[in-house]
């Protein structure tokens, strides 16, 4: 009997400590990615996806462009959008929790500790801040450009498809108003992919 | 007290009519916080030149900050670390929660008709989009402050240079001996990059 319950109790206390390590992991990998994310959202995709695809293999590459285009389709701050998207798919509502807020803690502090202990004046006219800067910003131009190619390749385009991404990111880029709205293109992609499925639903049969 | 609840409905309007991020949120955030004199025109600009300058989504640095800040402007009682911090997690949590709850539903509602051909057939038509999307945000990004903020050619060929390098160290496999092949992580390359800057302009 007292070997049952010993054995019982083994079982129990390595399973919550699996349980426990994923947060642990999901809470880390987040913070560091909000520790390092300069110049908005777009600047994680490269380290999200090292790390929970390329490293944890939580998830595939395309189902990475999927939560991405809800995150983006949706309002609010784009970082913690992905988070959000990425905890709630692997674990669910606490998943989501866990992973935005290690997206946000690391702003909070620094932001904290520097309004409680410096003056505005000290950091944006210290010149070795705004050197190491003027080095990082190109940089993380660079880690914007890599994942364009790498979800292109996930994305699978062909004859058919590969102008879209061009006309989208053109279209955005000029900065028009209206017409470069990322949410407009994100509509019309899901139109064009349900009307896709409505003109040619065997094609599409034949294809999956 | 009143400025708390004040500050929690600005930057929950905040959250949801946010659409596409930081810098497009901040027009909303100046007309929410100066119009009312929380935040003095002066150190709005300063609070964005430090959200910048720090790690972390312009939008949750720039929340925290003027929610330490606002509560100690508007009523002088308030000007102590301990109601700052108060005011900056009222702000931060105001900013992220309705996003969260919208991102959660939308994603649950999603898995629960996963199977279903419509939902794949949507998301097959939005990657190639999404593909777009990330390209038009590393060209919107090539400007002139992130490439050359003094206009000198220099700095503009030191820029490019960088640029390349990054994405090739980013992009390639290394050889690293035996046979194996590495790709630096991201991180390690963002902090190579302002090691660069460093030595480059910072000397």
């Amino acid at each position: 009997m007292r070997t049952l319950v010993w054995y019982y109790l083994r079982v129990h206390i390595s399973f919550s400590l699996v349980i426990v390590k994923i947060y642990w992991q999901l809470f880390s990998t987040f913070f560091k990615i909000g520790a390092f994310t300069f110049g908005g959202g777009w600047a994680m995709i490269s380290i999200i996806e090292r790390e929970i695809v390329d490293k944890f293999h939580w998830i595939e590459r395309n189902e990475f462009l999927d939560l991405l285009a809800v995150a983006q389709s949706l309002p609010g701050i784009l970082a913690v959008n992905i988070a959000t998207a990425v905890g709630d798919r692997l674990r669910g509502g606490k998943g989501s929790a866990v992973a935005a807020l290690g997206t946000i803690l690391p702003s909070f502090i620094i932001i904290l500790l520097i309004a409680i202990f410096l003056t505005p004046d000290i950091i944006k006219n210290n010149r070795t801040i705004a050197s190491i800067f003027m080095g990082i910003r190109p940089a993380v131009v660079a880690l914007i450009i890599a994942p364009v190619i790498t979800s292109a390749k996930a994305a699978k385009l062909n004859r058919k498809t590969f102008w879209i991404p061009i006309l989208v990111a053109l279209m955005i880029s000029l900065d028009l108003g209206t017409v470069s709205n990322p949410v407009l293109y994100i509509v019309l992609g899901a139109i064009g992919g349900w009307a896709t499925l409505v003109w040619y639903p065997n094609h599409k049969r034949k294809k999956s | 007290m009143q400025i708390y609840w004040q500050l929690i409905w600005a930057y929950i309007k905040i959250g949801i009519f946010g659409f596409g991020g930081g810098y497009a949120m901040l027009s909303l955030v100046e007309k929410a916080v100066v119009a009312p004199g929380w935040i003095t025109e002066q150190s709005f600009t300063d609070i964005l030149a430090i959200s910048q300058m720090t790690p972390g989504p312009i939008g949750i640095n720039s929340a925290t900050y003027i929610g330490y800040l606002a509560p100690g402007q508007v009523n002088p009682e308030l000007a102590s670390p301990g109601w700052g911090i108060l005011g900056a997690v009222l702000a931060t949590l105001a900013v992220v929660l309705p996003s969260f709850f919208l991102v959660l539903y939308a994603s649950h509602f999603i898995r629960r008709h996963n199977e279903s051909g419509v939902i794949k057939a949507i998301f097959a038509g939005l990657r190639p989009v999404v593909v777009g999307l990330i390209a038009s945000a590393a060209i919107l990004l090539m400007n002139a402050a992130n490439f050359c903020p003094d206009h000198e050619t220099r700095t503009l060929i030191a820029s490019v240079i960088i640029c390349a390098i990054a994405f090739c160290l980013v992009y390639f496999p290394i050889p690293a001996g035996n046979g194996r092949k590495v790709k630096l992580h991201p991180i390690l390359v963002i902090c190579l990059a302002g090691l660069a800057g460093f030595f480059l302009y910072g000397l």
